[in-house]
């Protein structure tokens, strides 16, 4: 029965829910001319979610155990709130720029919101796919806003397609995990999994589930689908699916591998490994290639995911820390990254060339520091954010059994430099071409926001401690 | 009464912060620029004179005569101890003692003359590059205090940023390949260090240099971690043969860049030798030792006589400056092998002579690319062929340079002669062969130097543009006199130097001898 706490458990996702639908309503009156409201109530929408996140209130589970609220749930949510504000900021811009100003693409980023914030809490298999398939389909559609783009319908096609395909996937493992379990609920799976002898089915189960998530984060050799849909969307949605749903990927990896099948860790910890040096792999050395700074970002991501499959293969909740903190960083590093995308473009002309940042540093000091300070941190140098990440994932293997993993992390760190260090070099190194100054549409609140946001990582770089105890701390670390 | 000064973190974080006001001022008001950059520098290098003053030789002096072994790095004095990471115990924790007071003056000194040397040769984005300068001057000085091995690796890193701007911006002509190469190769030395790092937390569970300096390892664990320093080290150094980024950044870097290259940043390698590999793995140091007395023979002998045949300027001094920092990276492992045979003054004889050869090569290298300088503003090449006999055009200028090189063969009476000196005499304790090998560079040495010194100052005026030459101006004279009176005075009473080292260093030659195995 539903009970009222099991409505107040869920009282940030129900006020999500209804706010949509008002947003939704309340759009249909506005005139194009006050589309703002839509964008400024999206992001009290977000904000108020957010304080209702982090209040004391219902129980830690509702709905018999399918909906959890504990401390990673709630850290993950509350970044994915942050990261989609921030998103919201850099994209409006844009959007106005280029006629997409609408009230659907709000809508449909609160929805996939909604879905990941489903996903992270999700004490069931059908939980998980239900938030899954909410962010997936809200996605497919934003990749295609902008339909007179062929581009753009083309990415969300194969997005939509592949997308589908690995759902399939998805739940056809879940359906041997059920059939192997005979429950789809995630502390039964567990039980059955670290107690079963007949393994079989769970494991074949497990594969399928693995190349789900693998999916999902776009991890080697299931991240086809990524560096076109990266490219074709709109870099407006660009800078929303790079950012967010890498945290939501995150607690659906999580939720099934360490909540629910945790008894068959050394069978997916491997997967992971191999996953993980595969993407580090491919990712580091193809983004070398590219002269698309959104595909070279793509690419980029590749191996970031890798890095945080590192922090998942030992299984201990240190390196779910590190992985949860790694995810931050890049969620937070990349929403950045985008941001200075979004601001050097203007209609008709995308800034998404290496080539288009020529002599940034001449044109546009304070936004090329900025964008330096970014590279540098997606690179792992130190002091900035980027840096402590990697240091954590990479302490979470540098233990007997696994230093080998930390060390094929290292090595492709160390190829990942090359990349990240051209876009400096373009910025600083090269005489700019073309035109000299930079009249992008940004406005203020973008300017600034996006300033605040690549100064962060440098100040979370040299403050990072009271961040990583609280993802240390939702995983019971206590020191 | 400045001992209970936070002086190191004053230190560190004056030049960091100093770069604020240094950027705001702006490329345009590049005169400003440069007069806060200077400011910034004097009053850093009198913060570390304050230091020096509030540094204690007694404590030290006492801890080295010391009834009861305190243990390593338990006598850094000015010691700053703040919790930095409190999930990881990672900590902010700050200290010195008389070596790295030694190689924070080294630092402090050169940044000034650096930003002085700035002050003409630098016309472009001023305002930018004494900004990067005085960053960089701040990291460096981070490291020298760092007694967390985080924050060591943070500072170590962190320096790679200002660095790489520095040569890619104000860089020669291929300074885009070098700056790219030197940020890569040393990423790449050091990111394995941090592994070996991380490998040692999961032992101890602590970063602290004294704790790990303590941590039993087996024999095999400090094989690896050894090769790990090493790789991270011997890239900084460079050793021969990951030596191939220095020529390339040398001679690309802006003149300041390769003082502060050759001055302070190679010496970071040879410090990490000191403060890591021997204290963390002296068994696997002694086992490997050969190996690294091989490597710095190598670079001795072999990259000497490379230096000979270059025909730029300044790939000449980068290479004799890997040769001069073989010196010091044999002097600390053939130290390491003489405490292990039980010959402890020998032992103290190697590691104070390749300290001095670092402060020493400090000086001298960053004198000759400051002279290289000097020739480069006005002439704008760097080949030795288009110049001859520039002591007719350019006398005081002439005086200083040979000066210079005569240092850099080790003439005695200069600081160059110091430090080989002693590093040859234990090598000579260690074994003949290696001491004859050794002393032979001081042959080699003075061939390049002197051959490069006739080809470019004496002889027949070469060319018009020789001719026209004038010699330099009072800021030139100002930065290259304070060098000769530095070079002078370390070669002729080099003793104060060894006062300030010889507590730390008795100390750790009596660390060195016990073995860790476990």
């Amino acid at each position: 029965m539903i009970s009222l706490t099991d409505i107040l458990t869920l009282l940030p996702e129900s006020f999500l829910t209804l706010a949509i639908c008002a947003l939704l309503l309340i759009d249909l009156f506005l005139k194009p001319a006050q589309r703002s409201v839509t964008h400024y109530l999206a992001i009290i929408v977000l904000a108020v979610t957010g304080w209702l996140v982090l209040q004391h209130f219902g129980e830690p589970t509702a709905f018999g155990g399918m909906f959890v609220r504990d401390g990673i749930a709630a850290v993950l949510k509350v970044f994915v709130l942050l990261t989609t504000a921030l998103v919201f900021v850099y994209a409006r811009p844009y959007l106005r720029d280029r006629s997409l100003f609408v009230g659907e693409y709000y809508v449909l980023c609160l929805f996939a919101v909604l879905g990941m914030m489903l996903l992270v809490s999700a004490g069931n298999l059908v939980m998980i796919y239900l938030g899954l398939e909410l962010l997936a389909l809200s996605s497919y559609a934003l990749v295609a806003l902008n339909r007179d783009s062929p581009l753009s319908s083309e990415a969300a096609m194969k997005y939509f397609v592949l997308g589908a395909l690995a759902s399939g996937m998805l739940l056809y493992g879940m359906s041997m995990i059920y059939g192997a379990a005979g429950s789809l609920d995630l502390n039964t799976i567990h039980a059955v999994a670290a107690t079963s002898t007949q393994r079989g089915l769970l494991l074949f189960g497990v594969v399928f589930v693995v190349v789900g998530i693998a999916f999902k984060f776009g991890a080697a050799p299931f991240h086809m689908w990524l560096p076109d849909v990266y490219q074709g969307a709109p870099t407006a949605v660009t800078v929303f699916i790079g950012s967010a749903p890498k945290l939501a990927a995150f607690g659906m990896a999580y939720r099934l591998l360490e909540s629910g099948l945790d008894g068959l860790g050394g069978y997916w910890q491997l997967m992971l490994a191999l996953l993980a040096v595969l993407s580090l792999a491919i990712g580091n050395i193809a983004a070398i290639m590219q002269s698309n700074l959104k595909r070279m970002l793509a690419y980029s991501t590749i191996s970031h995911v890798g890095f945080l499959f590192l922090g998942l293969v030992n299984g201990q909740p240190e390196g779910y820390a590190a992985a949860m903190f790694y995810a931050i960083s890049y969620a937070l590093t990349a929403a950045a990254a985008f941001g200075i995308i979004l601001l050097l473009s203007r209609a008709g002309f995308e800034a998404e060339e290496i080539s288009d940042y020529k002599g940034l540093g001449q044109r546009a000091p304070w936004y090329a520091f900025l964008m330096a300070l970014i590279m540098f941190s997606l690179a792992g140098v130190p002091p900035l954010f980027g840096f402590f990440g990697k240091l954590l994932v990479l302490k979470a293997v540098a233990v007997p059994g696994t230093l080998w993993l930390a060390v094929v992390g290292a090595v492709f760190a160390i190829i990942g430099i090359y990349y990240y260090l051209r876009v400096v070099k373009v910025m600083y190194f090269d005489e700019p071409d073309g035109e000299a100054v930079i009249a992008g549409p940004a406005d203020a609140p973008m300017r600034a926001v996006l300033s605040v946001n690549a100064l962060a990582l440098l100040v979370l770089g040299l403050t990072w401690g009271p961040l990583y105890g609280w993802c240390a701390q939702a995983f019971g670390i206590v020191r | 009464m400045f001992a209970n000064w936070p002086l190191l973190s004053l230190l560190i974080w004056l030049p960091i912060l100093g770069a604020i006001p240094v950027l705001l001022a702006g490329d345009k008001r590049a005169d400003l620029a440069r007069r806060i950059a200077l400011a910034v520098a004097a009053a850093t290098f009198l913060v570390s004179l304050v230091m020096l003053s509030a540094f204690n030789h007694g404590i030290a002096d006492a801890a080295a005569r010391g009834a009861a072994d305190p243990g390593l790095f338990k006598n850094m004095q000015l010691q700053e101890n703040l919790l930095w990471i409190e999930t990881l115990s990672v900590r902010y924790h700050l200290g010195v003692d008389g070596i790295s007071v030694a190689l924070v003056l080294l630092t402090t000194f050169t940044s000034v003359l650096v930003v002085i040397l700035g002050w003409g040769s630098v016309e472009k984005k001023v305002a930018q590059y004494m900004a990067a300068m005085l960053v960089l001057e701040g990291l460096m000085i981070g490291v020298f205090c760092a007694l967390d091995a985080l924050l060591f690796y943070v500072f170590f890193e962190g320096m790679l940023i200002p660095m790489f701007i520095l040569i890619g911006v104000w860089g020669g002509a291929r300074r885009v390949y070098a700056t790219l190469k030197f940020f890569i190769y040393t990423f790449f030395g050091s990111i394995f260090m941090l592994i070996g790092l991380l490998y040692l937390y999961f032992k101890t569970g602590t970063f602290e240099l004294a704790e790990l300096a303590k941590v039993g390892l087996s024999a095999k664990e400090q094989a690896w971690l050894f090769f790990a320093f090493l790789i991270a080290f011997a890239v900084k150094v460079p050793m021969w043969p990951v030596h191939t980024w220095l020529p390339d950044a040398h001679v690309e870097a802006p003149t300041g860049g390769s003082v502060v290259l050759a001055a302070i940043m190679l010496k970071i390698g040879g410090y990490g030798f000191i403060r890591f590999s021997l204290p963390i793995v002296p068994d696997a140091s002694m086992e490997y030792a050969w190996l690294v007395i091989a490597m710095s023979l190598i670079a001795v002998v072999y990259v000497g006589y490379v230096a000979l045949v270059q025909e730029d300027m300044k790939k000449l001094i980068a290479y004799s400056s890997i040769a001069h920092m073989g010196f010091v990276t044999l002097g600390v492992f053939i130290s390491l092998a003489l405490a292990r045979s039980g010959n402890a003054s020998g032992a103290a004889v190697g590691i104070q002579g390749a300290m001095v050869q670092m402060i020493s090569h400090g000086f001298i290298s960053g004198a000759m690319f400051a002279s290289v300088g000097v020739l480069y503003d006005r002439m704008h090449t760097r080949m030795i062929r288009d110049y001859g006999g520039v002591v007719n055009t350019m006398p005081r200028f002439a005086t200083l340079f040979v000066l210079f090189a005569m240092a850099n063969c080790g003439l005695p009476g200069t600081s160059g002669f110091v430090g080989e000196f002693w590093v040859i005499l234990a090598a000579f304790q260690h074994n003949p062969l290696v001491g004859a090998l050794a002393a032979f560079t001081l042959i080699i040495g003075a061939a390049y130097t002197l051959w490069l010194v006739k080809r470019v100052i004496f002889g027949e005026v070469a060319n018009e543009q020789v001719a026209a030459l004038e010699d330099m101006n009072g800021r030139e004279t100002l930065v290259l006199a304070t060098l000769a009176v530095a070079v002078l005075l370390l070669g002729l009473w080099p003793q104060p130097l060894g006062n300030l080292m010889d507590a730390p260093i008795a100390e750790l030659v009596k660390h060195i001898v016990i073995s860790k195995g476990a």
